[in-house]
Order: C-alpha cells, then sequence, then structure tokens
C-alpha cells in the first residue's frame, strides 16, 4: 500500500499542518470578511468583495478613537509592568531577603484568580478608594495584571545568567552602571523583550478587567463588543486584519535580522 | 606562616588578610608575598581557600581582616574596576552577545580607548586566533575560548594576572598543551601571575613558586623542587607527589638522627628534620617511592653499607610503561610505595617475593610526628 506508507512517513508534517490550519483558520476568516459588503448591520454572511472598509478605515464612530486609546494605554502598561517586573525579578533572582519566597508565590496570584472576581474586587477597592474610574483606573490595573507575566518571563532569563558575567566585567574596569548598559541588560534583554510583548498584548485585548474599572472610557475591545449587540462593522475586521499583518510582519522582519547576523558571524 | 620580604615595585602582598563568611573561616589570617613578575600558584584541594584569596587580591571579595598591597599601594579598599589586576576566571566568563573582537576590547573601551583594533590584532596574535575575530564565544572550542579569557585580561597590561583553575574545564591533552602555552605567554609578557590549581603537577610545571593550601592556611610555600624535596608537613608530603611515612623512635641525635622503625634502624641527616628531634621521641621519616631500590631478600650481601634497609614482602606491581611501581607490605609501615626505572627488564620481582627496600639516607626527610600520618592523602583522590 503506497499510500498508506506515504501518510506513515509524513505523519508529522500532516500533524503539524493540520495544527496550524487550526490555529490560523480564525484569523483568516477575519481577513476574507474584510473585504466584504454585508447586507444590513452584521457581517456574518458573505455578500461581496469591496474594498470599501480598507478605504475608510475610521468610517465608523468612535472606533479610532478607542483604538488610539487602547494602544495608549498598552503603551503605558507595557512599559510600567516592565520596568517594575525586571526590577522584581533581579531582586527575586539575585539578593536574598526575608519573605523572598512568599513574594515568589504571591507574584503568581494575579494570574491563579479568576479574572472577573479581579475586575469585580479591583472595581470595589477604586469606589471606595474615591478614584475617578477612566484611562488612570484602567491603566493601574493593567499594569497589576501584566506584572507577574513580565517577572516570569524575565526570571527565567535572570535565573539562566552566569553572575561570573558581571564580575567579569566589573574585574575589566566597567564600574557599576556601565555592567549593567553593556552586560546584565543586554544578556537579560531577550527575557525582558518576551515580557514586555506579553504585557501588550494581554493589556491590548483585556476585556473584563477593563469593562468593570473604564467608567465612560471605552477602548477597543470593549467598542467591539459594544457594537456586536448592534451590528458590526467591516471596520473591525480591517482592524484585527491590521494588527495580525503587522505581527507578522515584524516576527519576518526579526527572523531576517537574526539569520543575518548569524551568517556574519559565521564569516 | 610569614614571609618577610622587601618590597619591590609591584609585589603583591597580603597582610594579615582573612575571610570569614559567619562562623565559618575560608582563610585563616594570611601573610604572603607575591615577586613582582613571577609566576606563583595557590595549590590546595578544593575548599582549602585558594580562590577566596585569589578573589581577594581582584577585590570581588572582601577581605575580613588585613590589607592587600599593590606595590606601595594598599588597594584593600578598591573596587575590581579600580585595581590594575585582571582574573582568567574558570569558566573563562565571556560575554555572549559580543564577538571575540568586542570580548578582547572591553577593557580597554572601559577606559575610554577609543583605537582598538591595533592592540587587539596584537593580543590575538598572541593567543594564535587571528581567524576568529568576528566569531561569537560559543562558536569556540574549550581552548579557544580559554586563550580569548587570557587575552581578554592581558590587553589591558595588568600588574597581576590572576588564573582561577584557568584549565579545569579542558581535557588531559589540551590541558599540557595550555599549560606550555600560559608559560610561554608568561614569559612573553613578564606580568606577575598568580594561579589557582588543585592540579600538584600543573602547579610544579608551570610556577617558579608554589604556596600550598590546607584548611585556609598555607602549609609551606617554596619552589617546586624545594617543597617536593623538603616537605615540611604530612600535608605535603602527600598531597604532592607520593610519600612513604614511617613512624619511628628517636635513638640517638648528632649530625645524623638514628631512628628504630619496624625492627631495624634508619638514619637521616639531621639538617633534613623539620621536627625537633630528642632522643626517646617519635618522628615520621619520610621517603619518596622513586627514591628506593629493591633487592631480593637472597642479595642482601650486595647492597652497599651505609644505605637506610627495610625488609618486606610485594604484594602488587603495576607496569606502567617508563616505570615499574611496586607495593610492598612491611612491618614499617604497612605498605610502601617503590616506583623502578625500566632500565633493565627485571624478572622475579612478583607478588609474594620477599624483598629488601633500600636507599640513601641523604634521601629521608624526617617529619613531625603529632600529625595525621593521611593528611593529603585522600585530597589527590578527590582531584583526580
Amino acid at each position: 500500500m503506497p499510500v498508506l506508507r506515504w501518510i506513515r512517513r509524513n505523519l508529522v508534517v500532516i500533524a503539524g499542518l493540520l495544527t496550524l490550519a487550526y490555529m490560523i483558520l480564525p484569523n483568516i476568516v477575519v481577513m476574507v470578511f474584510s473585504f466584504n459588503k454585508p447586507k444590513g448591520r452584521f457581517n456574518y454572511a458573505w455578500q461581496q468583495f469591496s474594498l470599501d472598509a480598507w478605504k475608510d478605515p475610521c468610517g465608523v464612530a468612535d472606533l479610532c478613537g478607542s483604538l488610539s486609546l487602547s494602544l495608549q494605554i498598552a503603551f503605558w502598561a507595557t512599559l510600567g509592568a516592565t520596568a517594575l517586573g525586571t526590577m522584581i525579578a533581579f531582586a527575586l533572582v539575585r539578593y536574598r531577603f526575608r519573605a523572598r519566597g512568599a513574594i515568589n508565590s504571591l507574584i503568581f496570584l494575579p494570574m491563579a484568580m479568576p479574572e472577573v472576581v479581579m475586575a469585580a474586587s479591583l472595581l470595589t477597592l477604586f469606589l471606595n478608594m474615591g478614584a475617578e474610574l477612566g484611562f488612570w483606573t484602567v491603566l493601574i490595573a493593567h499594569i497589576m495584571f501584566c506584572l507577574s507575566f513580565v517577572v516570569t518571563a524575565v526570571k527565567a532569563r535572570v535565573m539562566s545568567m552566569d553572575p561570573r558575567l558581571e564580575e567579569a566585567a566589573r574585574d575589566l574596569y566597567a564600574g557599576p552602571v556601565q555592567t549593567f548598559l553593556r552586560v546584565t541588560l543586554p544578556i537579560a534583554a531577550p527575557g525582558i523583550a518576551a515580557g514586555a510583548l506579553l504585557a501588550f498584548a494581554l493589556s491590548f485585548d483585556d476585556f473584563i478587567i477593563t469593562n468593570f474599572n473604564a467608567g465612560s472610557t471605552v477602548t477597543f475591545p470593549m467598542f467591539v463588543w459594544g457594537s456586536a449587540q448592534r451590528g458590526t462593522p467591516v471596520q473591525i475586521n480591517v482592524i484585527g486584519t491590521a494588527m495580525f499583518v503587522l505581527a507578522v510582519l515584524m516576527v519576518l522582519v526579526g527572523q531576517l535580522i537574526a539569520s543575518r547576523r548569524k551568517s556574519n558571524a559565521r564569516n | 606562616m610569614t614571609q618577610q620580604q622587601q618590597t619591590a615595585g609591584g609585589d603583591v602582598r597580603l597582610a594579615g588578610i582573612s575571610k570569614t563568611y559567619g562562623s565559618f573561616t575560608a582563610v585563616q589570617p594570611l601573610d604572603l608575598t607575591v615577586p613582582q613578575g613571577s609566576f606563583f600558584a595557590l595549590l590546595g584541594a578544593s575548599g582549602c581557600g585558594k580562590t577566596t584569596t585569589l578573589r581577594m587580591i581582584a577585590g570581588l571579595e572582601e577581605a575580613t581582616t588585613g590589607t592587600v598591597f599593590l606595590g606601595e599601594k594598599d588597594i584593600t579598599d578598591l573596587p575590581p574596576y579600580k585595581r590594575p589586576v585582571n582574573t582568567v576566571f574558570q569558566s573563562y566568563a565571556l560575554f555572549p552577545h559580543l564577538d571575540i573582537t568586542e570580548n578582547i576590547a572591553f577593557g580597554l573601551r572601559r577606559r575610554g580607548i577609543k583605537s582598538v583594533k591595533k592592540q587587539v590584532d596584537a593580543m590575538l596574535e598572541l593567543v594564535q586566533l587571528g581567524d576568529f575575530a568576528r566569531r561569537k564565544p560559543h562558536q569556540l572550542s574549550g581552548g579557544q575560548q580559554q586563550r580569548v579569557a587570557v587575552a581578554r585580561a592581558l590587553i589591558n597590561h595588568p600588574q597581576v594576572l590572576l588564573l582561577d583553575e584557568p584549565l579545569g574545564a579542558l581535557d588531559l591533552k589540551l590541558r599540557r598543551q595550555m599549560q606550555l602555552e600560559l608559560k610561554r605567554i608568561q614569559t612573553e609578557v613578564g606580568i606577575t601571575f598568580v594561579h589557582v590549581t588543585h592540579d600538584q603537577e600543573e602547579a610544579m610545571t608551570m610556577a617558579d613558586t608554589v604556596a600550598v593550601m590546607n584548611g585556609g592556611r598555607v602549609e609551606q610555600l617554596g619552589a617546586p623542587a624545594d617543597l617536593y624535596e623538603n616537605p615540611r608537613t604530612t600535608f605535603v608530603a602527600n598531597f604532592l607527589g607520593t610519600s612513604n611515612l614511617i613512624e619511628g623512635e628517636v635513638v640517638s641525635t648528632g649530625s645524623d638522627v638514628v631512628v628504630a622503625a619496624g625492627g631495624g634502624r634508619l638514619t637521616l641527616p639531621r639538617e633534613r628534620c623539620s621536627a625537633p628531634t630528642t632522643s626517646g621521641g617519635r618522628l615520621l621519616l619520610g621517603i619518596r617511592p622513586e627514591k628506593i631500590s629493591l633487592a631480593h631478600a637472597d642479595d642482601a650481601d650486595s647492597i652497599a653499607t651505609g644505605r637506610n634497609r627495610v625488609t618486606g614482602r610485594i604484594v602488587d606491581s603495576s607496569f606502567i610503561g617508563v616505570s615499574t611501581q611496586y607495593v610492598v607490605e612491611s612491618p614499617a609501615g604497612t605498605s610502601l610505595q617503590v616506583y623502578e626505572q625500566n632500565i633493565d627488564r627485571r624478572t622475579g620481582l612478583l607478588p609474594g617475593t620477599e624483598v629488601i627496600l633500600h636507599w640513601n639516607p641523604a634521601h629521608t626527610f624526617g617529619l613531625d610526628a603529632d600529625q595525621d600520618i593521611d593528611a593529603g592523602v585522600e585530597s589527590v583522590e578527590d582531584a583526580a
């Protein structure tokens, strides 16, 4: 049976391709429907090809405003969580202090807690403090739940770092600041970058916590959720497709640079 | 152990330095002078305080007490990046994100030197790695990485180069090669090298002066041949090579000391006793295995008079190639080692043979009998 043998030989590839298709199919649907021209308010059935939405991505009221707000929050939340998380990770790996073990496990709490519960209790906290719900409450909440992911990512990297490298730098006339900038930071960078990317993605598409604590402010996920009740504009698919393409492009460029560097090093 | 010396220009001088961690003392108060331009080895088993001593010279470890001098200058409180001292680390600690050129140039750049190319090229030449300038450390073999680590330290023209077990990660053959290489580089650049190792052969091959450390103190310090021939403690006698130690009672003292041991009498020159000798006192006699000759018990008459003799029975013999190693059981000590050069192929010295061990009395050394007779024996096995 040549067919059976062929299948047996290529089973791994087949399984891999099927899994990939499973993961990518939803993205393809989003992409295809960004070129749809729906009848009525809902973009759920294919009608005909059109570039209308792509020509006017901000054509729906409040959409681009909410997108810009989400990007701003994601940017600042990433910055805050990465800076704090990196410092926490270094402290936890490099230094021995009281309650270190307790902090190590407490850091995981936001990951383990059901998001709805955390959202509700945060709202209670903010209301009791008399805080005005909006940009700042959302930002504070986002930094909080991104923190544990950043700490986890950076900690893994710092743990695998040889402390002798920093000793070598100090031995070679680098003061504390130089040692950190020239040796510690570049070597920890992949872990910090991974943490930052994770934080950005988590913050950008968070809905539950944001919805509880945003007051009258509307972020992009909240906008999508809200409009889904009344009808989904094609522009949502356009924004989604653009983000997807942008992410894929960034990965490709990153890999290109890495392979260029590798072949340079070999020559 | 105190060694007073005239301080010259760039001698490293440790005055009473010690290091304690909580209740554990890593280094006992220590006085040590490393003469400028010498190749100095700190030798000892793991945990003897040799690396801690080195790190205190580098500034990576703060001394609990005492002072570190470089020439006339007190550098005890200087941070490592302000000391004219560089280190070759045990694991090399090359910066993984920088290529070989940037690794070597690191020290120069940190001191604000802009044009580094000429110096880096000269260093690559010295360690014979010219073709690898743009590689990353992980693309190099262990021996090549080791040479980069040496170049990265030497380019700064330190007054002292510290080497922390730099050959520990290499296999035996490469290690021998690198020993010669390091020795060549040291002769070429003329910088003081302080080399930490647990390998006694490595220390003896490379260093001008060896300090044998044990339990946080220096047991003995001297030239390799002097340490080997005249050990002053059982630890040094056993850690450096192999020694046969025989316990006996002093019968008479004069220019020669006569000791009763194992039913016979053994003599040794008085100046080779590091312990005080009084009639009736105990003394440990030491003799190196290669200094002993073996004779059949039947040939006792052919042995020249005036030589030390011990009777025994061969329990084991192993043919090594250049020599044959015998283990002889004797009333003087449970087992004595004898190495005999294979100049003539000798037959008849099989296990079970009754033999007489004899040697020149001048080759015997005397040690204080109050010490642990097996000190330093196990440490050698640990290291191997």
